[in-house]
């Protein structure tokens, strides 16, 4: 099972923690956490993945997912501290080719 | 290796040796260059022939008779999808009831294309699941069905999926049968064969796909190439959103290449129209430019796509806001311009009047123009990056690029390293089309998508896949190139009946000992693989259908190459009622049967009256024979009346059919 933590930042940043295994049941409902967080006006948003344990294609679907509604918001999403096992999962698409990982959720956004 | 493949191999080989040797024979010493007119299309066409029979070869040399399943694993989550746009209700619940009966624990899922009120009501009120497409769809390209199902990957979340057409009644077993080959953890897919129950048994209309769902795909399968074929498959979730997922970061990088490319275009001519005073929109236009280099080069070196799109896109709009204020500022000096002139005028007579239009037009031209330029540039980059905004949904894992989006799918598949079986057992039962007309559109359409493939993503240059897949996917699409050498094996005994020319140089006897033993062993090869199963009607229809196959070929190219439409149509499953038969669906056929019919009462008289050999006047009769058997099958399927349910018992099995494979 998987848990997601969402809050919202003083500076407007909004920051999601999945804890778990992000696999094809929990994307569906990081995708609408994501959503959420887009539709109700935070377009910068961090996934923190320290305690992301597993992720599949379906979870880097969500992300993507997510990374499109925040850019035509006019935000961003950041992905932040993956996990080796997850961070070949992104290799292994090529993703890592396109999206960088973060390594501090603080400063995420600084550049 | 079983006695049965060694046979197959040993038939193989002879067979591609004396092809080889007959070939080569009919090259250097027998064209009748002075006929070359028909001389070279027929030994180009025999060419073609001998290639055919070459890669048929080879997908029988590896030819794998898996035989039982591996037993299925319990606990995996599986959806059963039903995908439909316009089929009867009735017949989707049909297919849905017997898709809520199978006995793996499963859910099941009819896609709904055509977003039906009554469709939904139907299966709802069966406690079966209703998708149809998201909002996300709107105004966005549909992809017909491989848009349907990716839909429906987003909105569902089961391990494997089980795709059906509406019209493929999947029996109760065939989870448990196919699960456990997703044991190899590299399986994304199991395909099982397409038969269909509403077919006699003589099939007029070559609807079984004996040939193909049995000894093609099991060799296909030798070298880990066996096709997915749009229905009756099992697939690994994973592996199509593995899929999805690459597939959009390649497009997503060639995208935003070729838009920072258009864009350095688009500025370098606004700048070419630009008047020389324009200082600071040269400066603008000068930072952007210089912004795309730093793009390009920062992609180059490596650096995340992302962070180099959403950098220069924050840059650009930097660069336009600053270009809309020293817009506003030269429009705020033009209209102090235009003041003082009025001041100057002084004259009650003067006013604006007294200022050059054309100075007016210049200045909207020198303001706008630039701008317009920069809003294109962020347009263009926007359309691209991470949005794909011209698509439903960023992540498309059945492939777009073909109306027959299976096979363009399974081929990605495969050269990320996935792995497919054949899993020889009917596990549903089908309906096929029931007259010409409709069977007709739907060979159009399978060949039309075979070749939009080979157009767009030619497996013979596809990275990851091996030689050998490359060939086995290559090898379907130039079956489909058949129709062409149909109408040189049609000319050239008509060209010879009549005209008395010989695209030989002789009937010899060497002609002879070289060209039948190759016929004879092609024949063998089909007659061993077959076991038992029909292969005549597809021999016939391969054929007899040429006119399909050649508008396969020329509607896909004008397609690909030209942008046509493919006046692509949905395969409609329902019976047309019909009165009278429809001959001039098959004019070019009887035309054909015509001219050979003609051409050998021709050659007779010819003979009569002492023209003419005997030996190449009876050669070709034989030929015109032969060609006239295979176009028989034209006139059986135009006076098909449809399916007659009386003349099957109940409980009709497979019957000439696929049979469960057999252990070798």
């Amino acid at each position: 099972m998987i848990e997601i933590d969402v809050h919202t930042r003083d500076d407007g940043i909004g920051v999601v923690v999945p804890r778990g295994r992000l696999n094809m049941v929990a994307a569906r409902q990081l995708k609408e956490v994501l959503a959420d967080l887009v539709g109700t006006g935070t377009s910068r948003i961090v996934v923190d993945m320290a305690e992301t344990t597993f992720l599949d294609s379906s979870g880097l679907g969500a992300l993507i997912g997510g990374l499109k509604s925040a850019r035509q918001a006019g935000g961003d999403l950041r992905i932040a501290r993956p996990v080796p096992a997850v961070t070949t999962v992104f290799e292994l698409t090529n993703l890592d080719r396109v999206l960088r990982a973060r390594d501090d959720v603080d400063t995420a956004f600084d550049d | 290796m079983s006695r049965r493949l060694l046979l197959i191999r040993t038939v193989v080989l002879v067979t591609a040796l004396l092809g080889l040797n007959y070939l080569t024979w009919r090259w250097m010493f027998s064209v009748n260059w002075s006929a070359w007119w028909i001389a070279v299309p027929l030994v180009l066409a025999e060419t073609y022939s001998l290639v055919d029979s070459l890669l048929f070869g080879l997908g029988m040399w590896r030819l794998k008779e898996r035989g039982d399943p591996p037993p299925a694993p319990p606990d995996r989550t599986v959806d059963v999808f039903i995908a439909t746009y316009n089929e009867p209700i009735e017949l989707v619940m049909a297919t849905a009831r017997a898709a809520k009966a199978i006995r793996y624990p499963h859910r099941t899922w009819i896609l709904d294309d055509g977003n039906r009120p009554e469709m939904r009501a139907a299966a709802e009120a069966e406690g079966i699941g209703w998708l149809t497409r998201s909002a996300d769809w709107a105004g966005m390209p549909r992809h017909a069905k491989a848009g349907n199902l990716n839909n429906a990957l987003l909105q569902t979340d089961g391990e494997f999926m089980l795709i059906l057409d509406a019209d493929q009644i999947p029996l109760p077993e065939i989870l448990d049968r196919t699960l456990g080959y997703f044991e190899d953890e590299r399986m994304a897919l199991v395909q099982t064969p397409q038969w269909f129950v509403n077919v006699p048994e003589e099939d007029p209309l070559g609807s079984q796909a004996p040939l193909f769902y049995g000894p093609i795909q099991q060799g296909k399968d030798g070298w880990n190439a066996a096709f997915f074929c749009g229905s009756n498959a099992v697939i690994r979730r994973e592996a199509l959103m593995q899929l999805g997922v690459s597939r959009y970061v390649g497009e997503v990088e060639e995208g935003v290449r070729r838009a920072l490319r258009t864009a350095r275009s688009v500025i370098r001519s606004a700048r070419r129209q630009l008047p020389g005073d324009e200082v600071e929109v040269r400066a603008a236009l000068d930072e952007i430019e210089g912004r795309i280099a730093e793009a390009r080069a920062a992609l180059t070196a490596g650096e995340a796509l992302f962070d180099v799109t959403f950098r220069f896109q924050q840059q650009v709009a930097e660069v336009r806001r600053s270009l809309v204020a020293a817009d506003l500022q030269t429009m705020q000096a033009d209209l102090e311009i235009i003041a003082s002139l009025d001041g100057i005028a002084d004259s009650p007579d003067g006013g604006l009047a007294t200022i050059d239009l054309s100075a007016l037009d210049q200045m909207t031209q020198r303001e706008w123009s630039p701008l317009g330029a920069v809003e294109t540039v962020e347009a263009l980059v926007r359309a691209v990056d991470v949005g794909r905004g011209g698509e439903a949904q960023p992540i498309m894992p059945l492939a777009t690029i073909s109306v027959t989006e299976d096979m363009a799918t399974c081929m990605r598949l495969h050269t990320l390293g996935w792995r497919s079986a054949y899993h020889d057992e009917v596990l549903a039962h089908g309906l096929a089309p029931e007259d010409l007309q409709t069977m007709l559109v739907q060979r159009l359409r399978w060949a039309q998508g075979t070749v939009q493939v080979m157009f767009r993503e030619n497996p013979l240059v596809q990275k990851g896949l091996t030689l050998a897949q490359r060939l086995m996917y290559f090898s379907t699409m130039w079956s489909y190139l058949s129709g062409f050498a149909a109408l040189v094996y049609i000319a050239a005994p008509v060209v010879y009946l009549t005209i008395g020319v010989l695209p030989v140089q002789a009937l010899s006897t060497d002609f002879f000992v070289r060209l039948v033993p190759f016929l004879v062993l092609n024949q063998l090869l089909f007659f061993i693989v077959a076991a038992g199963r029909p292969t005549w009607r597809g021999q016939q229809y391969s054929l007899a259908l040429f006119p399909i196959w050649i508008k396969s070929f020329t509607s896909a190219f004008g397609n690909v190459f030209l942008g046509r439409s493919l006046d692509f149509a949905v395969t409609p499953k329902t019976k047309r009622e019909k009165s009278g038969h429809d001959w001039h669906l098959v004019k070019p056929q009887l035309w054909a049967m015509g001219l050979l019919v003609g051409a050998a009462v021709i050659g007779l008289v010819r003979l009569a009256v002492g023209q003419g050999e005997l030996l190449g006047i009876g050669f070709n009769l034989l030929w015109v024979a032969f060609d006239l058997l295979i176009f028989s099958v034209i006139i059986r399927a135009v006076r098909y009346r449809g399916f007659e349910p009386d003349a099957v018992p109940a409980d009709a099995g497979p019957g000439a059919g696929p049979t469960p494979g057999v252990p070798a």
